[in-house]
């Protein structure tokens, strides 16, 4: 496997090589978690922007006068959008994933540099055209971020629906084209660049994680790619395949022959794969967090493995499973149901894995390790909900209420940003050389974690009280008007969780700077990155290749000198997965 | 710190499940014969729900105030990454998990089955519910039985009742349909529904009768439901269908089957 020679490439001269157009897939992923970060910080703000016209419909903000109730559903689409894709999928994936997995696996870089920066810039042209939907005339779409036609595929459907809407969908062909891109180094790389000994079993579970959210990529994201080629062809090239005969606002549409429910499933064959696409990763960071901080082997590294392959075919059998009520043959929801049911057994066994990770642990409450806890306990909290929705006689109740909307966001929405942010708190020293402060870092998980659940746990009894999702007021419905007071609890709880974010901001700004100098090791982790400087040279190893003769996890061995054994030490008995 | 997470993850786990058990915001008051089995399957689902979400929230509160870093020199307890052991305790486990979701699931088939599969009885009155942004308009097919063609191009929202969804009144069959804005069913008959919509996808949701099912233009899809409450009950849009969807909003009104002939009978005297 000595085929590294061919990808190290010199280290750039001039600042435009090096941290622009650069080839390193540190500096990539450096730049994809940058991305991620100012797209977090416009998706809370837009939230805030929907809380606020929520319960105060006629509030008078400062710059941005009132909001309209078109406007609460631009801000509904674009919140989605921007969180999905150029958050959930971007930061922890392209970004840790490009930062981490080629040292982790002991490789010099991506399998493909130029592929890799080409890939970047394609994400960020992507998030380009997703931001400039708002300056478009009539101002970014309405549809929200599931796109439904056929109010997706006319023009004149509302406002936002002409050149926003042709915004949003290059914006997320953009997208899906650097997203293939990104899948397939990341699976030649995983597959052709490990180091001599990095078996595939002692890979961490990191990598694991990246390559199966990779393979994923590959597969979910050529379709959504030609979902939007089809609705951009729609919308502008008179073709009908969304649109059946029809009217919009009396007039015939004169398109005619089409299906809407063919959007939804070419959608949500993306889609359903897409929500493991933003935790897998989450997963595989988790795993390796609490392994690190409770000094224990992580808890059945093979069931772990097995458990995220399994979701990763289950995850392409379930998209039915939102289409419930949507029209499609009732008798195939009994497959779709018996498939969603079915990925929870290997959802379940991670949990055991992770809670039985800590048993007998000699826990460390640093801060990455309280995001990877507070992963654990958000996964279970979102994933209780899912059986509810999993049967279809109980999805006519529940179907499009806020119940759903409480409980993709804790799964989905907020424990993939824990796992996220345990990440970036994790990997921080070892990228730039300065330790995050820790006592900002606590202070933010704790407003984080409270915060979160605060905002989510009441829109489940929203749900169950019929309270339907996209409402921008609650004027018009009688039962809705008594439901006001928890909208307001949750508006102000949302309030206070994203300020408690401008703690992160904070921190990281002063980290950046003004942070402890962080050794090379500092978390006393074992695999291949923290053997390296801190932050490591252009290429890695210093010219070095290391050899790999332990598992990943080996923390604790009996009679080991330290209580950790890194994994290019000389080998242990006790070798994890050998 | 491990301290703070247990009494954290304690209160939060009895706090949550309070306001279930204690149905402080609850599904509103069934008015249709399925609504009592959907909550009765809702309740077991959120009985083995409860349970997991408690056990695994305070076991690991408890496993991280018990295994917390105390300092000293002690290791903490070796468990290799592989054991046959720990095979065993998650092949028991996987198979719990999937005994406990097949069997949740199963129960609540028979529910969806009486919602989806079987059509509805002959007896029921039939009304053909049209969704267009943002209104919702009730056709009934009067004394033939027969719903009568629609054209798009007939389509005049302004002129309201029967020109608003584009009736073709050179069919015969459409001399005696009728439209209404509030839809008017008797109690306990059968309400056969056909849902159809005009330009993008709307849903209609009636929570008091635990129906929901989306309208999708081009097609017309059946539901049916059987009201056993008198009185108005909401109709909430219940997919995005555009800028006003938080104001399409609807009635059902459940009136005797007496109050129901009368009504039927005015509307129709109305349309001659």
């Amino acid at each position: 496997m000595d085929t590294h020679d061919s990808h190290a490439h010199a280290a750039p001269q001039g600042f435009i090589r090096r941290w622009i157009f650069s080839l390193d897939h540190k500096v990539i992923g450096m730049q994809y978690t940058t991305l991620g970060i100012v797209a977090v910080f416009v998706g809370m703000f837009l939230s805030l922007l929907m809380r606020i016209h929520l319960v105060w419909p006629g509030a008078v903000l400062p710059f941005l006068g009132e909001i309209k109730p078109e406007t609460y559903l631009q801000l509904v689409t674009m919140h989605g959008t921007i969180m999905v894709f150029f958050v959930l999928t971007t930061a922890p994936q392209a970004g840790f994933g490009n930062y981490a997995l080629p040292i982790q696996i002991g490789a010099p870089d991506m399998a493909f540099p130029v592929l890799n920066m080409l890939s970047f810039w394609t994400t960020f042209l992507a998030f380009v055209a997703a931001v400039a939907a708002f300056f478009a005339i009539g101002g970014a779409p309405l549809h929200g971020w599931t796109g439904y036609a056929p109010l997706s595929a006319l023009q004149s459907s509302g406002p936002g629906e002409g050149l926003g809407a042709d915004l949003w969908a290059i914006s997320i062909a953009l997208f899906c084209i650097g997203s293939l891109m990104g899948a397939l180094n990341f699976i030649t790389t995983t597959l052709d660049m490990r180091a001599k000994g990095m078996s595939l079993m002692r890979m961490p579970l990191t990598c694991w994680a990246w390559f199966l959210t990779a393979i994923l990529g590959l597969l979910a994201f050529g379709v959504l790619l030609a979902a939007c080629i089809i609705l951009l062809m729609d919308r502008n090239l008179g073709t009908s395949f969304f649109i059946p005969l029809g009217t919009i606002n009396g007039t015939v549409t004169g398109h005619n022959g089409g299906s809407p429910l063919l959007w939804q499933h070419l959608f949500w064959f993306f889609g359903h794969p897409e929500v493991y696409i933003a935790i897998l990763p989450s997963m595989g960071i988790v795993s390796q967090v609490l392994s690190v901080f409770s000094r224990k082997p992580v808890f059945s590294y093979k069931t772990i493995v097995y458990s995220m392959l399994t979701i990763v075919v289950l995850s392409f059998t379930v998209w039915g499973h939102h289409m419930f009520v949507s029209g499609m043959s009732p008798y195939s929801a009994y497959g779709f149901s018996i498939t969603t049911m079915a990925i929870t057994v290997p959802s379940a066994l991670l949990t055991f894995c992770w809670i039985a990770t800590l048993w007998r642990g000699k826990i460390r409450f640093t801060t990455p390790a309280l995001f990877g806890i507070g992963f654990v306990s958000l996964f279970v909290s979102g994933g209780v909900t899912g059986p509810f929705l999993a049967q279809p006689a109980l999805d006519i109740p529940l179907h499009d209420t806020y119940f759903v909307t409480g409980h993709f966001h804790l799964i989905m929405g907020v424990a993939s940003m824990f796992g996220i942010l345990a990440g970036f708190y994790y990997w921080f020293p070892k990228a730039v050389g300065r330790m995050m402060n820790e006592t900002m870092g606590k202070l933010h998980f704790w407003f984080t974690f409270v915060g979160a659940y605060a905002i989510f746990i009441p829109m489940h009894y929203l749900g169950l009280a019929g309270h339907p999702r996209r409402y921008s007021q609650l004027t018009e419905v009688g039962y809705l008007h008594d439901l006001i007071p928890v909208q307001k609890f949750i508006t102000i709880a949302a309030f206070v969780t994203l300020s408690g974010q401008l703690i992160f901001l904070g921190n990281l700004i002063w980290s950046l700077v003004k942070g402890k100098k962080a050794a090379d090791n500092p978390w006393e982790a074992t695999t291949v990155e923290w053997t390296t400087a801190t932050p490591p040279p252009h290429d890695n190893f210093g010219g070095l290749t290391p050899v790999v003769v332990n598992g990943p996890y080996e923390y604790s061995v009996p009679g080991a000198t330290r209580d950790y054994v890194m994994q290019t030490d000389p080998a242990v008995a006790h070798a994890t997965g050998d | 710190m491990g301290l703070v997470l247990l009494l954290f993850l304690v209160l939060l786990s009895v706090s949550s499940l309070y306001f279930f058990v204690a149905k402080t915001w609850w599904f509103q008051v069934g008015a249709s014969t399925a609504a009592a089995g959907l909550d009765h399957q809702f309740v077991n689902t959120g009985i083995a729900m409860g349970i997991a979400f408690l056990v695994a929230q305070i076991g690991l509160g408890i496993i991280l105030w018990k295994y917390r870093d105390k300092g000293g020199d002690s290791r903490a307890g070796y468990h290799p990454g592989h054991s046959w052991a720990d095979f065993w305790v998650i092949l028991g486990a996987a198979c719990l998990f999937m005994a406990l979701d097949i069997g949740v699931d199963l129960l609540g088939g028979h529910l969806w089955a009486a919602e989806r599969f079987r059509p509805a009885q002959a007896n029921a009155t039939v009304v053909e519910v049209n969704a267009m942004q943002f209104a919702w308009y009730f056709r009934y097919p009067g004394p033939d039985g027969k719903f009568g063609a629609t054209k798009p191009e007939l389509e005049d929202a302004s002129a309201g009742g029967e020109s608003a969804i584009g009736l073709d009144t050179r069919d015969p069959a459409s001399k005696d349909d009728f439209v209404s804005g509030v839809m008017y069913v008797p109690i306990d008959r059968e309400v056969d529904v056909i849902l159809r919509a005009h330009d993008v996808i709307h849903s209609f949701g009636v929570p008091a009768m635990r129906v929901k099912q989306d309208a999708v233009p081009g097609l017309a899809i059946h539901t049916h439901f059987t009201p056993t409450r008198l009185g108005d009950f909401d109709v909430v849009c219940s997919q995005l269908c555009g800028l006003g969807h938080y104001k399409m909003h609807g009635i059902v009104r459940v009136v005797t089957q007496d109050d129901f002939d009368k009504w039927q009978a005015a509307r129709e005297a109305d349309r001659q």
